[in-house]
């Protein structure tokens, strides 16, 4: 089973505790009255859906039910790291064997 | 006029299972509140339920007074006491806090035994190993198909916290998880 660490729990959970909630760091314009419908149509409807790292908002749903961060490469369903709601984003990158890590944390 | 009782019913009046290694009943009708606060006002609500809320992940307390609190997130906790409710108690605290009555929403079920860890693995997907989960563990998670709330109040006693529309499910869920939880 896959497990997903939620950073508000401080362990890793299995996967069915679990729901995905959409793409991470959308920031709603302000204020949203004065946007035109092309601003709108891309704040509202278009989504990145990327094949690779992708930031996402999970929430552990049947757990502490908070919501939160986290970067998942599409290819291998893999989780790259997941931080608090609300924290700034956090950076990876690709090394050279391929492998996604959290800038600056090494092998 | 003629005088009136009425008799409270619970979803699983009178029902027994289990086997070799597990008893399954359903728990003592409880009095039950869901409490959110941020932690500016824990110390208020902690002298008026008369026990110290737990802030550590997945963990519980068990006040002298047989009052439960169990962490379920960083501002959210359920407190089960069978006696006294815990309604009354929280009422005029002086906190920004919001308390909800879920007595008649949820309803408990008692897994006891030395196959109860066994006949809860057949449906709980966490790790339920003494390591990750010792006595007086608590967390939300899932059963089967429904969510639960599961309290491991014994080293070999297990609470299990569901809707009361689900407790047959669960109920019967378990009681064939027993057959064979010694295997």
């Amino acid at each position: 089973m896959l497990l997903i660490h939620c950073p508000y729990c401080g362990e890793d959970r299995p996967e069915l505790e679990f729901r995905h909630a959409g793409e991470a760091h959308l920031v709603r314009p302000d204020p949203i009255s004065e946007i035109s419908d092309e601003e709108f149509e891309a704040y509202f409807f278009l989504r990145e859906n990327p094949k690779g790292l992708t930031y996402e908002r999970w929430r552990h749903m049947h757990g502490c039910a908070r919501f939160f961060n986290a970067v998942r490469d599409t290819v291998s369903d893999k989780f790259v790291v997941t931080y608090k709601a609300g924290e700034p984003k956090v950076e990876v990158e690709r090394g050279d064997d391929g492998v996604a890590r959290v800038k600056g944390a090494g092998r | 006029m003629a005088e009136v009782t009425a008799t409270r019913q619970g979803p699983l009046d009178g029902l027994i299972a289990g086997s070799v290694g597990v008893a399954i009943a359903p728990a003592a009708p409880a009095h039950r509140i869901s409490l959110r606060v941020g932690a500016d006002g824990i110390p208020a609500l902690n002298a008026a339920l008369g026990l110290e809320l737990p802030t550590v992940p997945k963990s519980s307390v068990t006040s002298s007074s047989d009052r439960m609190a169990l962490w379920l997130g960083p501002d959210e906790w359920l407190i089960i006491d069978e006696k006294l409710d815990p309604m009354v108690d929280v009422a005029g605290t002086d906190a920004v806090f919001s308390v909800v009555d879920v007595s008649h929403r949820n309803t408990a079920i008692k897994v006891a035994g030395r196959g109860a860890r066994a006949t809860l693995e057949a449906g709980c997907p966490q790790n339920l190993s003494d390591t990750a989960f010792p006595a007086g563990a608590c967390s939300r998670t899932v059963l089967g198909k429904i969510e639960v709330v599961l309290v491991r109040t014994d080293v070999n006693v297990y609470r299990i916290e569901c809707w009361r529309s689900f407790a047959e499910y669960a109920f019967e869920f378990l009681a064939d998880a027993a057959h064979d939880c010694m295997a």
